[in-house]
């Protein structure tokens, strides 16, 4: 069995880790909220490093219900989201260089835990702004949460709640998608030698 | 068989035009339902309007802003007359606006709209309104829908024949109704001295291109006649300016029968371009006046009123070429400029026919030299040399003209209260609907501009008598829609209005609706006493004045608990509106006030000024429901003795320590 990646697959490889580079100038995941107030919608968009869109008035509206400040502060993973993103470019980078199918194996093991982990962190997060409310908030329904969906749709009071990769994130699944598909592609090509 | 068929048809019409006859006979008063498709004007639940129309408020002093076709009101603009609802005139900040010659006026009377125009088209960036009884025009900017300017026209009273503009909206014109002694002549003189010392005026403003800032550019000094309205040259015209006049007799008591002795008055044509040339000369003579130019700021959120001292004024009598006088029968009211700018309309409301002007004999008629002699030294041409015709028989007391994009015009007579429908060129009445009831203006929308856009007509009426339901003596005026698109005029959909309704315009949705603003940005607030954060919140003493710097956003008000005030302090309340988001004002009251609310808009500052007379407790409170909590968005100021000792202090969220009453 050959031990090296075809030269396609090495340009679709450098490729696919060299789109990564989307992350610093587009969001990842989205929030939309809609509400029979907010036919327009209300929309907080989720960088590697920061957060942008309505912040400030979904914000105001959850006071009511306890929820805290959402603030770059609350995450600590906007200080270290952009070298990670850079390890593994240069993860790609380097199986693309190397031809070697153990890296690209690797680098694709290393996507799919990063991808679970950051599913796991929005989850957490969500979980600690759903849960965590203060106990002197004006409109206290017992019994009630207001975790967002990680992924997908979920009613919230009189909010339907969307959580959904942005633009970057698109890419991000895309390119792991397509280095998945590399792979499966040297393999079977392969599998006989 | 067929002609068995042909009979029965034959039968059948006889009887629907018996019944037809039958039915007319008893349709007066309310029995006259819409006589075309009313679903015409059906606008669904949650679906936009297609036209915005801006109706004067007569002498509610203010401009309302309905959707066409289906008549919603959508918003009252406040501009010469206070608005408590919108603290207009009573926060510190919008009080200049109102501000005169003669001091704080809180009242005017609001007739004639006009959209600015580029190209002869409406362009809707702003609106021009007339304030009738103490002279001035104002802007409103469509951006915001609020009134960004107010001047005040010096030599003049009752602006009337205003606020029109030339095709470019290069100028905003205005026109004395009466005409007076002039500003810096001695004014106390006999009444009956009128035709020795009384003048008109007409004055031109010009409005800057990008920012819409008005000045008055030069007054044309005209004999002492009462101009009534007036309207821009286009196309081949621009460049010219047409204004009725009546009163050519001159009479100062009684006019009803004194100024409707001559069997004609007369439409004075001005040619502007001709007057900035002698501006240019230097041929005009400086005037020292008083006048108020007021400006509002959607930075500082302020107005600002200055007194202006000085115009220009050209003497039509001096100048060649400046001014001619064209003959109009009895006493006319409306004058109106055909899209394509070659035809006048002269509307005399007493006589049996309407004449139509044709620019092009008068330019000829000017070249010929074919005048009737002079009035007070202005050349009159003669009837026949400028006319294009006559509209025979066109209804009783015919007042104003719109025109529709296939070469027809639309005419209201108030006293046979019908709109007339007839064709420009060969002038031939095409076709007459009654209107419920004594109708004034009329409007097409873009119906005085290069580009009508047809459709609709508004018909704009005095009298509504059994039209709605009795409200006792005092009942609405109305407006009333016709759809125009066939060759019959036909109603489909009436409503009432606020004030009185004078003259209306109305643009395509599309032209205003995108330039809405939503709101304004905190960042960009220059308010001298803006409080940017709750963090900044602050009450300062100075001397007798307290400044409040307060915030709110939902639902509170930051600081909410206030005491150190003293009876006689001159409190001002700088409340800024924290929110961000479309839609979420606050609106703040204190118990007793002696003048009105604030409503403050998301980024805004807006002051209120209160000087407490009692010892107490005066709470504060939040005027517009903005959410669930609302109700609990309220405070007190704690109000102590001239002489008390106790100091400035301020607080929000503060719980009390067990014992900390004093």
């Amino acid at each position: 069995m050959n031990k090296n990646l075809s030269v396609p697959s090495r340009i679709l490889v450098a490729f696919a880790s060299g789109a990564l580079i989307a992350v610093f100038f587009l969001p990842a995941w989205r929030i939309d909220l809609f509400a029979p107030q907010y036919p327009e919608g209300l929309s907080m968009y989720i960088w590697i490093n920061k957060l942008s869109g309505d912040v400030e008035i979904i914000n105001g509206l959850n006071h009511y219900i306890g929820m805290k400040h959402i603030s770059a502060d609350m995450f600590p993973e906007f200080k270290y989201l952009s070298y990670v993103v850079i390890f593994f470019m240069l993860l790609g980078m380097t199986a693309a260089i190397s031809g070697k199918r153990k890296i690209l194996l690797a680098y694709i093991i290393a996507t799919i835990i990063g991808g679970l982990l950051v599913l796991y962190d929005l989850y957490r997060w969500g979980y600690d702004y759903g849960h965590n409310l203060d106990t002197k908030a004006a409109i206290q329904v017992p019994g009630l949460s207001y975790q967002p969906p990680v992924l997908g749709h979920k009613r919230l009071l009189n909010f339907d709640a969307y959580s959904f990769p942005d633009v970057a994130g698109w890419i991000v699944v895309g390119a792991g998608v397509l280095v998945i598909l590399i792979y499966g592609v040297e393999w079977f090509l392969h599998r006989k030698k | 068989m067929r002609t068995f068929e042909l009979k029965k048809l034959q039968y059948l019409l006889i009887a629907a035009f018996a019944f037809f006859l039958l039915e007319s006979c008893k349709s007066k008063g309310t029995q006259s339902a819409a006589s075309g498709d009313a679903s015409k004007a059906y606008v669904a639940p949650g679906k936009y309007d297609e036209f915005y129309n801006f109706v004067s408020g007569g002498f509610s002093g203010q401009m309302s802003v309905y959707g066409l076709p289906s008549g919603r009101l959508l918003r009252v603009i406040p501009v010469f007359s206070t608005d408590p609802e919108k603290g207009w005139g009573f926060s510190e900040e919008t009080k200049p606006m109102l501000n005169t010659s003669h001091g704080f006026v809180p009242w005017d009377d609001a007739h004639h709209p006009e959209l600015s125009q580029t190209n002869g088209e409406v362009d809707g960036r702003w609106v021009f309104i007339n304030g009738n009884n103490t002279p001035r025009i104002a802007r409103i900017d469509l951006k915001t829908f609020r009134t960004a300017e107010i001047i005040e026209i010096p030599n003049s009273a009752g602006n009337h024949s205003s606020a029109f503009v030339t095709e470019n909206t290069e100028y905003v014109v205005a026109g004395t109704r009466f005409s007076i002694p002039p500003d810096d002549a001695n004014g106390d003189v006999p009444i009956d001295s009128y035709k020795q010392n009384f003048k008109g005026n007409v004055s031109f403003l010009s409005v800057d291109p990008k920012e819409g800032n008005m000045k008055i550019a030069f007054q044309i000094r005209t004999p002492g006649v009462n101009f009534d309205l007036s309207h821009a040259g286009k196309g081949p015209s621009h460049g010219w300016f047409f204004f009725s006049c009546y009163n050519s007799e001159q009479a100062n008591t009684l006019l009803e029968v004194n100024a409707s002795q001559r069997d004609k008055d007369f439409i004075m044509a001005v040619n502007w371009k001709k007057a900035e040339e002698y501006v240019k000369q230097g041929k005009g003579r400086k005037q020292a006046v008083r006048y108020a130019h007021n400006t509002y700021s959607d930075k500082t959120h302020s107005a600002t009123s200055t007194i202006e001292t000085e115009i220009t004024v050209l003497d039509s009598k001096e100048l060649a070429d400046l001014v001619y006088l064209i003959p109009c029968p009895k006493s006319p009211h409306g004058c109106d400029v055909d899209p394509t700018g070659e035809y006048i309309v002269g509307s005399g409301k007493l006589a049996a026919l309407m004449p139509v002007y044709s620019f092009t004999k008068l330019q000829k008629a000017i070249a010929d030299k074919a005048f009737d002699g002079d009035y007070e030294g202005i050349p009159v041409i003669k009837y026949e040399a400028a006319l294009h015709g006559e509209v025979q028989k066109p209804g009783l007391g015919p007042l104003h003209t719109e025109f529709d994009n296939n070469g027809n015009a639309y005419t209201s007579m108030f006293v046979s209260s019908e709109v007339v429908k007839w064709n420009v060129k060969s002038l031939q009445v095409l076709d007459r609907v009654p209107t419920y009831y004594s109708i004034g203006h009329l409007m097409v929308p873009g119906g005085d501009s290069r580009k009508p856009f047809g459709k609709y007509l508004v018909a704009y009426n005095k009298i509504t008598k059994d039209r709605y339901l009795p409200t006792g003596p005092e009942l609405t005026q109305s407006a009333q829609l016709y759809d125009i698109s066939g060759d019959k005029m036909k109603l489909i959909l009436d409503f009432p209005t606020i004030g009185e309704p004078h003259y209306a315009q109305a643009a395509p949705a599309a032209l205003i609706n995108k330039n809405s603003v939503k709101f304004f940005k905190i960042e960009e607030n220059e308010h001298p006493y803006v409080t940017k954060g709750e963090g900044q919140a602050k009450v300062v003493r100075d001397g007798k004045k307290v400044h409040v710097y307060i915030t709110s956003i939902r639902s509170h008000f930051n600081p909410d608990n206030i005491e150190g005030v003293k009876v006689g302090d001159e409190v001002y309340f700088h409340l800024t509106n924290l929110e961000q988001d479309w839609d979420v004002p606050h609106g703040f009251a204190i118990k007793g006030a002696n003048n009105a609310e604030l409503l403050i808009m998301p980024g805004e500052t807006q002051t209120l000024k209160w000087i407490p007379e009692k010892v107490g407790m005066f709470p504060m409170y939040c005027t517009d429901f903005c959410s669930a909590l609302h109700q609990e968005m309220q405070g007190y100021i704690r109000v102590s003795p001239a002489g008390s000792n106790v100091p400035i202090s301020f607080s929000m969220g503060k719980t009390p320590a067990p014992s900390a009453a004093k």
